[in-house]
C-alpha cells in the first residue's frame, strides 16, 4: 500500500518538514511534486513532525507536494554491472545508459569489528619516489592529499589510480568541475582501466545534498567488492566540498556550530567515511585516497585539521610537488622494513639533510656567508629536488633508493649523513 | 518502568516516561525489529527523559517503547579481564565477531567475562571471619597474577563470612562465599561484581603522595619529564606528531604490572596493530606475552559516538579494579579530545548554552574528575596500589590554547607537548624539550636535569640569534653551546623506535649515558674555528648514536665506551662542574 503524507509544514534550506506517523529515523522518502520528484532522507523526528533532507534541494517544492516513505535507508545497487559506469550523487546513471538492476546494499552501514581487520602490510607501489620511499602507501590505508586550488591534485589522484594496480577503482567526485570529470574519464580510458572503474560524480552544478551521498555510495559499493575478495581503491575528491555540504545542512537544522560554522560532529562524520578503509581478514581490502583542499592553504582549518586526526597520514601537495615535511604515511613502517635494508635509513637521512638544506637556503637568502657545510647542503638540495622530488620522476622503489645513494655520495662524507655504519658500508657507492 | 519515544535526532532520543526515572540510569530503546539499544538518561524534564543512545539510531520510530532500569551504566569486574578486547560498553569484540562476522550489530550485547571458563579458586577466609567491602575472600590465578576475589565494593559496613566454597575450579557465576551484613542479611558472592563506571572506585585506608618513578624506557620522558606511578600526564600534539606511537611504545615497554588501553574515537587500524602484535611480544620484565598484562577498550571513530564517553570511564574502572588488588596499573587514554567532542555533540543536541568552541561549560570539571581517579592508595591490609593515567589530547589546529588542552594542563602532573616542527624534522619522540614540564622527580638527579634544560634553552636562543646575525656574527662560545645542545638532543632525547636496542632504554642505562653526556658537554673544547667545532661534534654524535644501538653492557657497548672515553680525553680536560 502506498501511503502519502501531504501536510508539509516547513520548507527551509534543503530541509522539508512534514507531519507523518510511524516513520523510522534515517529512512528514505520520496517528495512528489507537480513538476518533479526527489528522494529525501529523514534527519529528525519530533512528535509527528518529520524533517527530511531533500536530495535535489527544495527549490520548487510546494506545500501541496506529497511525501511517501520507503521504509528503508538509502541503498545502492551492487553488482559487477556497475563497472565502467558513471552515476550522479543520488545514484542515477549519468552516462545515458539504463539503471543497474541488482541487489541493493544499505549505504552508511555498520562499522567493521576491529578484531576482523588485518594488520595492513602490503605496499602499493606508485612509481612516485616521494611516496614509495618516504611515505609508502599501504593497502587499506586512508590518506588525504592536502592541497590548494590550482595544484595538480586530481592529476596525482588519477595517476595513483592508474599505477596502483587495484582490482576495482571507484572515483567519487564532489563539487567537481565538469572539466575535471572529463579529465578523469579520459585518463582512465587512455590508461585502459575504465572497465574496472566506477564513477560517482557530483558536479558543482548539482544539488548540494547529493554531494553528501557521494562518499557513502562509493564506500558502500567498495565495501561490497572488498567482501568479495577484491582489492578496491576508492578515490574521493574533494572532501572539503563534502564538509561544506555538511555545514550547510547543520546550519539549516539550527545546530550550534563549533568551529567556523562547521557542526560539532564534523570529526565523526568524516571518520565514519574514512574508517571504511579496511583490510578484511580472509577477504579483500579497500584503500581510500582523498583530496582535501585547504581554504587559504591553512592546515588548521577545521576540514584538513579533523581529517588529519582521522587519516593514516597525509600528503601535502604544494608548489607542484609532494612536500617532504608534513607529508606522512603512518603505515609506512608496516612495509618499509620489508623492502630493502637501507630503505628506512635513506628515508630518514635524506629528509633530515633536506631540512638542513632549507635552513641553509634561508641563511643564504638573508645574505649570510655560506660555510663549507652549507654549500654541501645546497648542492644536495638541488639534486634531491631534481632527481627525487619532481613529480615527473616515475621509477620503481629500488631504482629510487640507488638514486638517493648516488646523490648522497656526490655531496657528503659517509659520517655526515648520520646513517649508521653497517648500512653505509654495504650501500655507499664505491668510487669507480 | 516504561516509556515511549517522542523524538529522535542523531544519537539523542527523548522519551516520555510513565513513572520514576533515575538520572544517569540505563534505558533500552526498543526498535521495531526487536533490537534493544542501550542508552543512558542524561536529562529529565517533567515526564520527558533525554537519552543518549550508545548505538546508531537508524530505524527508531516515534512511539517505540523504552525500558528504563534503575541501575547505572556499570562495568563487570572479575577474573578474565586481562588480555581481553572490549568495546566501550565492555562487549568482548572477538566474541561479537564470532556471532556477527565482519560487521558490528546494534543491540547485541554479550557478557564481558567468559562464563564457561573455570578458575582455580583458593579461599583466603574462613566462616566467621569479619571482613569489609574490598577485602580478599580468595584468589584465582589469572596469567601471571593472583587475582583477588574481593568482597563486593558496594556492600557497606562490617560483614561476616557465613560460608566459603572449598578450593577447586569454579566459573565466574558460581558462589564463592556468603557474607552476612550487620542486619544479618546474607549476600551471595561470586567472582564477578559490577561497579558504576562514573563513580570512582577507591576503597582504601588513605591516598598517598605518588613518588615512585614509572620507567617508560623512553629517555626524554624518564630523564627529563618523568612520570610517577599513581601520577597523571598528558600528551597534546597536532596530528602526525606521534601521540599514538608514543602511547603504543609506552604500553609495550613501561615497567608496570597492568596496562589498560582506551582507544577512544581513534583509528581502528591502531587498535588492530596493538591486538595483532601484542600477543607475540614479550613483556620485558616477566618474559610472558604482553597481552597477558593488557586490556584493550576500543571504541574507534566509526563506532557510535556516545559509547566513546562510556569507553573512557569503563577503562578507568577496570584500572581501579586491579589497583584494589595492590597492583600498579597504567591507563593510556587515546584520545581524550574525542571524548570531549562526544560530550560536545551531546551537549549541542541538548541545546545547552555552549562555552568556548561550543564545548559544554562542565568540560573542565569532567576532565578534572577523570584525572583525579588516578593515584596511589594504601589498601586496608597495607599493600599499595596505583593507577597512572596518561591521556593524549588532539587540539584543533595543533593549538594548545583550546579548552580541552587547557582543562587538562590544570590537573595533570606532567606535560609532554609534541611539536609539529620536531616531527616534521623526523625527530622521535617529538616531545618539545623546551615547552614540556613535569612536577615529578624521576631517575636522574634534578640538578643535572636543570643543567641540561638550561643548555637546551641557551642552544635555542643562539640558534634564533644566528638566524638574524648569521653564523659569522656568532661567537665561537655561543656556537659551541648550540652544537652541544644539538648533540644532546640528537643523541639522547631522540630514540630510534624501530631499532631493537634503541627503542627502549632501561633506567640504569639512562643514568649511565646521561652522566657520560654531561662529561662530554663539560669539555672545554677551545675550538679554533666553527668548521672544526662542527666536525668534532659530528664525530661525537656518530660515536654516541652507534653507542645507542649497542646492547647494554655488551661487547660493542664497551668498545664504543672506550672510544668515547678516548675522545673526551683527547679533546681536553672536562671543566670542573662548579665553573659551569
Amino acid at each position: 500500500m502506498r501511503k502519502y503524507y501531504d501536510q508539509i509544514t516547513r520548507i527551509a534550506g534543503n530541509v522539508v518538514t512534514v507531519s507523518a506517523a510511524g516513520v523510522g529515523y534515517d529512512e528514505l522518502a520520496v517528495v512528489v511534486g507537480r513538476r518533479r520528484t526527489s528522494l529525501a532522507q529523514v534527519i529528525r523526528l519530533e512528535g509527528d513532525q518529520v524533517s527530511l533532507q531533500v536530495f535535489a534541494g527544495t527549490q520548487g517544492v510546494s506545500t501541496g507536494d506529497r511525501v511517501r516513505f520507503l521504509g528503508r535507508p538509502m541503498q545502492v545497487p551492487f553488482s559487477a554491472d556497475l563497472l565502467g559506469r558513471v552515476f550522479d550523487g543520488a545514484g542515477r546513471p549519468r552516462d545515458a545508459r539504463p539503471d543497474v538492476e541488482a541487489e541493493r546494499r544499505d549505504i552508511g552501514g555498520p562499522p567493521v569489528n576491529p578484531t576482523r581487520r588485518n594488520l595492513p602490510g602490503k605496499m602499493i607501489r606508485t612509481g612516485i619516489p616521494m611516496i614509495d620511499i618516504f611515505n609508502s602507501l599501504v593497502e587499506s590505508q586512508k590518506l588525504p592529499i592536502f592541497s590548494v586550488p590550482g595544484e595538480p591534485y586530481n592529476e596525482v589522484l588519477a595517476r595513483v589510480g592508474l599505477q596502483a594496480n587495484a582490482d576495482i577503482i571507484i572515483l567519487g567526485g564532489m563539487g567537481l568541475r565538469h572539466d575535471d570529470y572529463l579529465v578523469f574519464r579520459k585518463t582512465f580510458e587512455e590508461g585502459g582501466v575504465l572497465g574496472r572503474t566506477i564513477l560517482f560524480i557530483h558536479t558543482a552544478a548539482d544539488p548540494v545534498v547529493e554531494c553528501l551521498l557521494v562518499p557513502d555510495l562509493c564506500l558502500a559499493v567498495g565495501e561490497g567488492f572488498a567482501l568479495q575478495g577484491k582489492r578496491v581503491l576508492a578515490l574521493l575528491t574533494d572532501m572539503t566540498a563534502f564538509a561544506d555540504a555538511l555545514k550547510e545542512i547543520a546550519i539549516t537544522m539550527e545546530q550550534i556550530p563549533s568551529n567556523r560554522g562547521y557542526p560539532g560532529d564534523l570529526y565523526t562524520q568524516l571518520a565514519r567515511r574514512y574508517e571504511k578503509a579496511v583490510d578484511l581478514e580472509g577477504s579483500g581490502s579497500m584503500t581510500v585516497l582523498a583530496c582535501t583542499t585547504m581554504p587559504g592553504d591553512d592546515v588548521t582549518h577545521p576540514v584538513p585539521d579533523n581529517t588529519g586526526y582521522i587519516t593514516e597520514g597525509q600528503f601535502y601537495l604544494r608548489g607542484g610537488w609532494i612536500e617532504p615535511f608534513g607529508s606522512l604515511s603512518r603505515l609506512k613502517q608496516q612495509v618499509n622494513g620489508k623492502t630493502r635494508d637501507d630503505h628506512r635509513a635513506i628515508m630518514d637521512a635524506c629528509i633530515q639533510l633536506y631540512a638542513l638544506c632549507r635552513e641553509s637556503r634561508e641563511k643564504r637568502d638573508m645574505g649570510f656567508e655560506m660555510s663549507a657545510w652549507d654549500k654541501k647542503l645546497l648542492a644536495y638540495g638541488k639534486l634531491f629536488e631534481e632527481k627525487i622530488m619532481d613529480l615527473r620522476v616515475n621509477i620503481p622503489l629500488e631504482e629510487a633508493l640507488d638514486q638517493c645513494w648516488a646523490i648522497l655520495a656526490e655531496c657528503f662524507e659517509p659520517a655526515e649523513t648520520g646513517i649508521r655504519r653497517t648500512i653505509v658500508e654495504k650501500h655507499w657507492p664505491k668510487t669507480p | 518502568m516504561n516509556g515511549r519515544i517522542v523524538s529522535v535526532f542523531g544519537n539523542m532520543v527523548v522519551a516520555e516516561a510513565d513513572g520514576r526515572v533515575v538520572q544517569n540510569s540505563v534505558g533500552y530503546c526498543c526498535r521495531g525489529d526487536g533490537a534493544r539499544l542501550l542508552s543512558e538518561v542524561i536529562r529529565i524534564r517533567g515526564r520527558l527523559a533525554d537519552l543518549q543512545v550508545f548505538e546508531e539510531t537508524r530505524g527508531l520510530k516515534v512511539g517505540n517503547p523504552v525500558e528504563f532500569r534503575d541501575e547505572m551504566l556499570s562495568a563487570t569486574l572479575g577474573p578474565g579481564l586481562l588480555g581481553q578486547i572490549f568495546d566501550g560498553l565492555q562487549n568482548p569484540l572477538p566474541q561479537l565477531a564470532a556471532q556477527t562476522g565482519y560487521f558490528l550489530k546494534a543491540g547485541l550485547y554479550l557478557p564481558p567475562l567468559p562464563t564457561d571458563r573455570p578458575w582455580e579458586f583458593t579461599p583466603a577466609v574462613q566462616p566467621g571471619d569479619a571482613v569489609q567491602a574490598g577485602d580478599t575472600l580468595g584468589t584465582v590465578p589469572e596469567g601471571m597474577f593472583q587475582h583477588r576475589v574481593m568482597a563486593p565494593f558496594g556492600l557497606a559496613g562490617a560483614l561476616k563470612v557465613a560460608r566459603v566454597t572449598a578450593a577447586g575450579p569454579l566459573t565466574v557465576d558460581k558462589e564463592v562465599a556468603v557474607l552476612a551484613d550487620a542486619e544479618g542479611k546474607e549476600h551471595s558472592v561470586t567472582m564477578q561484581q559490577t561497579w558504576p563506571v562514573k563513580r570512582p572506585l577507591a576503597i582504601a585506608r588513605r591516598r598517598l603522595m605518588p613518588r615512585e618513578p614509572l620507567v617508560t624506557r623512553i629517555r626524554i620522558i624518564d630523564s627529563m619529564f618523568p612520570v610517577v606511578r599513581g601520577g597523571t600526564y598528558c600528551i597534546p600534539g597536532p596530528f602526525g606528531a606521534g601521540k599514538t606511537v608514543l602511547q603504543q611504545i609506552t604500553a609495550k615497554f613501561a615497567e608496570i604490572d597492568i596496562v589498560v588501553i582506551a582507544a577512544c574515537g581513534e583509528r581502528a587500524g591502531e587498535v588492530v596493530e596493538t591486538l595483532r602484535t601484542f600477543p607475540e611480544l614479550e613483556d620485558p620484565r616477566t618474559g610472558r606475552s604482553l597481552m597477558e598484562r593488557t586490556i584493550i577498550i576500543c571504541n574507534t571513530s566509526a563506532m557510535p559516538v556516545a559509547a566513546r564517553e562510556a569507553s573512557v570511564y569503563t577503562a578507568v574502572t577496570l584500572a581501579e579494579y586491579y589497583r584494589q588488588m595492590g597492583l600498579a596499573v597504567l591507563l593510556l587514554a587515546d584520545s581524550t579530545s574525542r571524548w570531549a567532542q562526544a560530550m560536545r555533540e551531546v551537549s549541542g543536541r541538548l541545546e545547552e548554552i555552549p562555552g568556548e568552541e561550543a564545548f559544554p561549560a562542565y568540560l573542565e570539571s569532567r576532565i578534572a574528575n577523570f584525572y583525579e581517579r588516578a593515584g596511589q592508595i594504601e589498601l586496608r591490609d597495607g599493600r599499595l596500589g596505583t593507577v597512572t593515567i596518561g591521556g593524549t589530547v588532539s587540539p584543533a589546529g595543533g593549538n594548545f590554547e583550546e579548552p580541552v588542552t587547557q582543562g587538562t594542563l590544570k590537573v595533570v602532573g606532567a606535560f609532554h607537548g609534541l611539536s609539529r616542527a620536531r616531527s616534521d624534522a623526523r625527530r622521535y619522540p617529538a616531545i618539545d624539550p623546551l615547552d614540556s614540564w613535569s612536577k615529578y622527580v624521576g631517575i636522574i638527579d634534578p640538578d643535572k636535569v636543570t643543567r641540561m634544560r638550561d643548555l637546551l634553552r641557551r642552544g635555542a636562543e643562539v640558534k634564533q640569534m644566528m638566524a638574524v646575525v648569521g653564523e659569522e656574527g656568532t661567537s665561537i662560545d655561543d656556537f659551541t653551546t648550540m652544537l652541544k645542545a644539538a648533540f644532546f638532543d640528537n643523541c639522547y632525547l631522540q630514540q630510534n623506535a624501530f631499532d631493537k636496542v634503541d627503542a627502549a632504554s632501561p633506567a640504569d642505562r639512562q643514568q649511565f649515558v646521561f652522566d657520560k653526556i654531561l662529561q662530554l658537554v663539560d669539555v672545554d673544547f677551545q675550538f679554533a674555528d666553527k668548521d672544526v667545532a662542527r666536525r668534532t661534534m659530528v664525530q661525537a654524535q656518530d660515536l654516541f648514536r652507534n653507542w645507542n644501538y649497542a646492547e647494554w653492557r655488551g661487547e660493542e657497548f664497551k668498545k664504543t665506551l672506550a672510544q668515547i672515553d678516548a675522545f673526551i680525553a683527547a679533546k681536553g680536560q672536562p671543566r670542573t662542574r662548579a665553573e659551569c
